[in-house]
């Protein structure tokens, strides 16, 4: 689904990946941990299309095409989703209104007709039970005065109702309590799918307990320093992320 | 050439509107501190950012008589406000009432000319308050409206009546032939208990230029209730400079939202003075602007007597080489305790070439006041603008969502449903034309 190779970017002539590989294929949930300033945020962000950060080298295909070719919205409709790490308030933008027209803005890249208001709400009503989300949340305008959970929550009713093929969850756990955490794990696991594959970005592997990977990779320095299976998280847990930063300065000399 | 000799051949056309009474004593007086002061230049602080000394070398025309070639109700229409079928309507012709154009249907609503005010049971009020925004704005532009004070209306909102229809007041300038200047004047008392909604809108025939140097002056009296709505959209051939005079001299409320979506330079001047007890006045304003147009906005809220609050919020987004100007003082008068008093003024700049002054000034004489103030200028938020690309909309959506949430608190306080739904219809157009 997704095959980055060799991928270098950065940020205000900072570099900050220096040659990232992953295959991430239909149905797999992988996990990127690394410790601060490793460039986890740096990745989900140029994998979105964020246009402060530069590529400078390397590819990303998704679904047989190429991602970094493509704007924002246009890696949306072709099913990339970014849960964000900080969602942004925007007064004035009512919630329901602004999902009803990402909602057909993708359908109008896909050459499908607007979804019909019976449609649209039967399916909002689903999916709201889906992450336990109030109706009243979503009459506000867009995460503005939101709890930390409460915009974390938006998020997955976010990807709940658009369905990506890819969803890429930028440091969903930061901040948030445990119960908040199994709240909105519970609405990623009910969206998992043969058909759709996740990449969980975090610094803790506490996330990982509710929405486990089939991957685990560690980010370091830019570079996917280290890959396994899911007991690799717990390995990081136990022993701190010293034990990769020693590791890869031994390589290094 | 607009010279001061002009105005003089002009106002000596004029007959005596009131055998020499009060209305006459003050248009003398008012001629005699335009030929002093003149026109305002830059260096006249209050002008600073507002080139409008330029504007006189356009050759307007001044009428000193209605005009005789008809402007027909179907030309009206094109201007008309939504729900007007119900409104009272209030016509202005280059400056001149027009009895013929203009329908009052609600009997609490007196509507007739000054000079008649000016000598029947209204008398004491015109002497009294005609002239009240002269305390405030003294400049050359000012004086030269008061100057021609004739032509002018009086409205009379009768005692503890509350007007259930709106008052819509058009200002219509005929340029089709020349530059015009128009100067309308008018004077409004909402008696003790009434209450009545205005909406203000400004149009011009033909593509000549248009400068409306407008004054209307309101008089607020105990437990009385305003709403006042003005709207500006007219071309770019069109220059305003209004002055919207309230004074509240009982515990009452006002509520004005300006909203100027386009026109060449528009100045407006609002003074809000509290001169009661227990006051309230909530000011807003939108400024839209983009091509050459230059919008400025002078607030003034003057807190005299204790416990009034005041709130003001003006929101601006100028786009290509618009210019914005705000300018918002706040004075509290020594026996002005208990005074709250807020004011905010926020823009968003969408090109590199348009610019926004804004300026706070808030003078207070009393200690036990709550006054806050704060001025921001940026760019649209482009965190946000991610966001919603993030989510699938295109960049020219998203940009328009943004900018319809960021205008909606003002819009929101457009009170009635059918005039908020028109301008949001003017600024959905605007959004679509400007973004495409």
């Amino acid at each position: 689904m997704l095959t980055i190779q060799n991928l270098h970017a950065g940020i205000e002539g900072k570099k900050i990946l220096n040659g990232i590989n992953l295959d991430i294929k239909a149905g797999e949930v992988h996990a990127i941990m690394g410790p601060n300033g490793s460039g986890k945020s740096t990745l989900a962000s140029v994998l979105a299309g964020r246009s402060d950060y530069e590529v400078l080298e390397g590819s990303a295909e998704f679904l047989g095409k190429d991602l970094l070719e493509m704007s924002p919205e246009q890696r949306a409709a072709e099913g990339l989703f970014l849960a964000f790490q900080y969602p942004v308030e925007i007064p004035g933008l009512n919630t329901v209104n602004f999902i009803k027209t990402a909602v057909n803005e993708i359908r109008k890249y896909r050459g499908e007709a607007p979804m019909d208001a019976v449609t649209f709400l039967k399916r909002m009503k689903e999916k709201m039970a889906l992450v336990n989300i109030e109706q009243t949340l979503l009459s506000r305008s867009l995460n503005e005065g939101f709890s930390g959970g409460e915009k974390k929550r938006n998020e997955v009713f976010q990807m709940a109702m658009l369905e990506p093929r890819l969803a890429i969850l930028d440091e969903t756990d930061s901040g948030l309590d445990i119960d908040a955490i199994r709240t909105v794990s519970h609405g990623v696991n009910k969206l998992r799918n043969k058909d759709n594959a996740i990449l969980v970005v975090t610094h803790y592997q506490r996330l990982l307990d509710y929405i486990v990977p089939d991957f685990v990779h560690v980010l370091y320095n830019g570079r996917i320093v280290k890959s396994g299976p899911k007991e690799l998280a717990l390995e990081l847990e136990e022993k701190g992320y010293d034990f990769i930063k020693s590791e890869n300065s031994v390589e290094a000399a | 050439m607009n010279t001061i000799d002009y105005f003089k051949e002009r106002f000596d056309q004029i007959q005596p509107q009131d055998d020499h009474g009060s209305l006459d004593v003050l248009r003398e007086h008012a001629f005699r501190e335009f030929s002093q002061m003149g026109i305002p230049g830059t260096k006249n602080e209050e002008w600073k950012y507002t080139r409008v000394a330029g504007l006189f070398n356009k050759h307007f025309q001044l009428p000193v008589n209605p005009l005789t070639s008809s402007i027909s109700a179907e030309e009206l229409n094109a201007f008309r406000l939504p729900g007007f079928q119900q409104a009272n309507e209030l016509v202005f012709i280059n400056g001149f009432y027009s009895f013929s154009l203009s329908r009052i249907q609600s009997p609490e609503l007196r509507v007739m000319s000054l000079e008649e005010a000016a000598k029947n049971e209204f008398r004491e009020n015109v002497a009294k308050w005609l002239g009240d925004s002269s305390q405030y704005i003294r400049d050359g532009i000012h004086a030269l409206n008061t100057a021609f004070v004739h032509g002018a209306v009086y409205i009379h909102v009768t005692k503890g009546r509350q007007i259930e229809h709106p008052l819509y007041i058009y200002h219509i300038t005929d340029a089709r032939s020349v530059n015009i200047l128009s100067q309308p004047r008018s004077l409004m008392m909402v008696s003790e208990g009434a209450q009545v909604k205005v909406a203000e809108h400004y149009a011009t025939l033909g593509t000549s230029e248009s400068f409306t140097n407008q004054v209307m002056e309101i008089i607020l009296e105990n437990e009385s209730r305003l709403e006042y709505y003005k709207i500006q959209n007219d071309g770019s051939n069109t220059n305003q400079v209004n002055t919207t005079h309230i004074r509240q001299i009982g515990k009452s409320f006002s509520h004005t939202v300006t909203i100027s979506l386009n026109g060449g330079l528009v100045r407006n001047n609002l003074n809000v003075v509290l001169d009661a007890k227990n006051c309230e006045a909530h000011l807003y304003g939108l400024y839209f602007q983009s091509g050459q147009s230059h919008i400025d906005n002078h607030t003034i809220v003057d807190n005299i007597k204790p416990n009034c609050l005041s709130n003001e919020l003006y929101k601006g987004v100028l786009d290509d080489q618009a210019t914005g100007v705000f300018n918002g003082k706040i004075f509290v008068r020594q026996a002005a305790q208990k005074t709250n008093a807020y004011q905010s003024n926020k823009n968003i700049l969408l090109s590199d070439s348009s610019s926004v002054n804004a300026k706070p000034q808030l003078e207070i004489f009393a200690d036990d006041v709550k006054c806050t103030h704060g001025c921001t200028v940026g760019k649209l938020n482009e965190e946000g603008l991610f966001y919603l690309q993030s989510r699938g909309i295109s960049e020219k959506m998203a940009r328009n969502l943004l900018l319809g949430a960021y205008v909606a608190d003002i819009l929101e306080q457009i009170k009635p449903d059918p005039l908020r739904a028109f301008v949001e219809k003017l600024i959905h157009q605007r959004l679509e034309k400007d973004l495409s």
